[in-house]
């Protein structure tokens, strides 16, 4: 048997990763400060490193390497980019709140490291094994995050019902892919892709392991029915923690759901993509009739999830590189909205407080006028109303669905966001026309504030101005799969 | 021929210990038939020519894993009859779901199509084969990368089981060897003089 030494290179980013984790690792046992101010600035430091080997290796081929394991290409590129902004911005915003917390240990910065290197092994894989192996990287650092907070019983009952729904999850997904597996006769997704396109494939067990990757990676969006684990979760783990999971992990879920469904999967799409259009047209109705009877922001915000997944499905079901770049657009923005959102909340709450009920909003102007305006953004933002960011997502993707011929599939969007808006507008409501009931100073690290302002201006800028960003996607997608 | 009948034999007593595993009542007998469906399935195992991978199982499986389950099983004071509660009321409509799944299964996966007419059976191995020395080779070459991944699964699990268990407790009474041998007379005994008394 021969064997060449792979190429390590595309694999840059990961590798560094891995190093400077282990280093990470072992600086932190010597770390005294309670605050962990060393360990923080080596986190955010190696994830600059990482952006930088990251966008210098792009070069808008698509490189295999590791036997076909991993894939290095535009899309990987942007996808890896936005994680990485993502995991900086929320660790940012979220030191005040761990400190206060008895959060603050070591650990919470080394395992949103280790699950960063998860997220990025998942957007980078070309195969099963691979997508899998990332997945579990992943999940079981997010885990151990959610329950790190050892001593408070929501978090710990949050930690157990996410563990074993998402075990269930990993198992319909085996399944699925053991079922591909066995008739293909490959774990590489080209290799698939040939199988499925020469007809040697059984049709039958094709599909049949679809239906449970589908459902797999149902769970691991949150997409109704799949979806009752996302309000008790984000409801019960730690804002911080909360913030991670709704964030970056779904930029590295939309990754996934590609390589699969878009990747190996494309001759058999009218299959999952009527499966996706009963997730997604779920996904809206309960995500955003059931947010409006929410009294708690963070499940609120966890119902929106909901509703934005059901979004991004609408945008993968195309089954087209319009769509899929429409996707995206939807997701990134999608993770940046979030951190807006739960960044808010952390910004409010305070030691012994957390700021997660709606009513704790009322009358923020009063008490911060500036707050106030960067929430009112992110909450038009989420709405979708225009000149904000979410108006231009949720317009391009449901362009991508309509030239595809879901018009129906539209329409619903359309009347579902509709009814969606009024949840957004009650925070805005609540927080310029109702009287505070606490008056407490929002005392915030100087760092988060900025950051946080900075955060809620871009969704007006990216607003006014999405063309960039929209034509970066546009251009990885092409990239990636104009060979499919 | 005697190998059909072996694994029609490993077959039965892998899924009727399965069974037994979610049916009977008792939680270390449900363990123990865990371990019979492990070493069945060893079999099946040893059948494919996979005979690394048969004593793995054996080993980590039934050796490690399973003894260590046993362990938790007994110092936990599992209550059964709380876990069952309600069950009846769900046991109808779950096993029509279940009932309607195994249908739809058996018309997809039929014979018909994942049988020996579907996929052609592996050819035997000549003698002298090493299925240990195949896989080896395999996952430092081939599977290299998802090797290193699966090494960083476990550091994680390491990382995390440490970060949730471990507690400095402040009052425990646990002793700290280092402390005490660094102990010096000075610090322990103090010579006070005192006047003798008068008789």
């Amino acid at each position: 048997m021969n064997f060449t030494m792979p190429e390590l290179t595309p694999a840059l980013p990961e590798i560094f990763l891995l190093a400077a984790l282990s280093v990470i690792l072992i600086v932190d046992l010597f770390v005294a400060d309670p605050k962990r101010f060393a360990t923080f600035l080596l986190t955010q430091a190696s994830l600059l490193v990482c952006a930088i080997i990251t966008i210098m290796n792009a070069s808008g081929k698509v490189v295999h390497t590791f036997d076909n394991m991993y894939v290095s290409d535009m899309m990987t590129a942007v996808l890896k980019v936005g994680v990485y902004v993502c995991v900086f911005m929320l660790l940012i915003y979220s030191r005040r709140y761990i400190e206060s917390r008895e959060l603050c240990k070591g650990e919470f910065y080394t395992l949103s490291l280790f699950a960063t290197l998860g997220m990025m092994v998942m957007i980078s894989a070309n195969s099963f094994l691979t997508l899998y192996l990332g997945l579990e990287l992943m999940s079981l650092s997010l885990y151990a995050m959610v329950a790190l907070q050892r001593d408070s019983h929501v978090a710990t009952e949050a930690a157990m019902k996410y563990f074993v729904l998402g075990a269930l999850a990993s198992g319909l997904l085996l399944y699925g892919m053991s079922m591909l597996y066995g008739a293909t006769g490959s774990l590489d997704i080209n290799r698939v892709l040939e199988a499925i396109k020469s007809g040697q494939a059984n049709p039958d067990v094709l599909v049949f392991g679809i239906v449970f990757v589908v459902a797999g990676l149902g769970f691991k969006l949150g997409a109704v029915p799949f979806h009752m684990w996302v309000p008790d979760v984000y409801h019960g783990a730690p804002t911080a923690v909360t913030l991670f999971i709704g964030s970056a992990p779904k930029l590295a879920a939309f990754a996934f759901v590609l390589r699969i469904l878009s990747g190996g999967l494309q001759p058999l799409v009218h299959d999952w993509s009527q499966m996706l259009e009963i997730l997604a047209v779920l996904s809206m109705a309960i995500g955003n009739i059931t947010a409006i009877a929410q009294a708690n922001i963070k499940r609120m915000l966890a119902y929106s999830t909901i509703s934005h997944m059901g979004f991004l499905l609408l945008g993968i079901l195309s089954g087209n590189v319009n769509g899929y770049s429409s996707a995206m657009f939807y997701v990134l923005i999608y993770a940046l909205m979030t951190l807006g959102g739960f960044g808010m909340v952390m910004l409010m709450s305070r030691e012994g407080f957390e700021a997660d009920k709606i009513d704790d909003f009322k009358g923020l102007n009063a008490r911060s006028p500036w707050n106030a305006f960067v929430m009112l953004l992110l909450m038009f933002s989420m709405a979708g109303i225009p000149p904000t960011v979410g108006f231009y997502a949720k317009f391009s993707v449901l362009q991508a669905a309509l030239n595809s011929g879901h018009v129906w599939l539209v329409v619903a969007a359309v009347l579902f966001s509709l009814i969606g808006s009024f949840y957004y507008l009650r925070i805005v409501k609540l927080m310029y026309f109702d009287a505070p009931i606490i008056d407490a100073p929002i005392i915030a690290n100087q760092d988060a504030r900025i950051l946080l302002g900075i955060n809620g201006i871009a969704m007006l800028l990216l607003g006014i101005l999405p063309q960039s960003l929209m034509a970066l996607c546009a251009q990885s997608i092409q990239s990636s799969f104009s060979g499919f | 021929m005697i190998e059909t009948l072996v694994f029609y034999f490993f077959s039965a007593i892998l899924v009727a210990s399965s069974l037994a595993v979610i049916t009977v009542r008792n939680p270390v007998h449900a363990a123990l038939f865990l371990v019979l469906a492990f070493f069945t399935a060893a079999g099946l195992w040893l059948l494919l020519e996979a005979e690394f991978l048969a004593i793995v199982l054996v080993l980590v499986y039934v050796g490690a894993v399973m003894v260590l389950f046993l362990f938790v099983v007994m110092m936990l004071d599992i209550n059964i009859a709380r876990l069952r509660e309600g069950i009846w009321a769900w046991l109808p409509f779950g096993a029509l779901l279940a009932v309607v799944m195994v249908l739809e299964m058996w018309i997809v996966l039929g014979s018909e199509r994942f049988g020996l007419v579907g996929t052609i059976a592996p050819e035997g191995h000549p003698a002298g084969y090493s299925n240990t020395k195949e896989l080896g080779r395999l996952i430092y070459t081939h599977y290299v990368y998802a090797f290193e991944i699966a090494a960083v699964i476990l550091l994680v699990a390491i990382v995390s089981a440490i970060a949730l268990t471990l507690r400095r407790r402040k009052d425990t009474k646990s002793q700290v060897a280092s402390e005490q041998l660094a102990a010096r007379r000075e610090e322990r005994v103090r010579l006070v003089s005192m006047p003798s008394g008068k008789k």
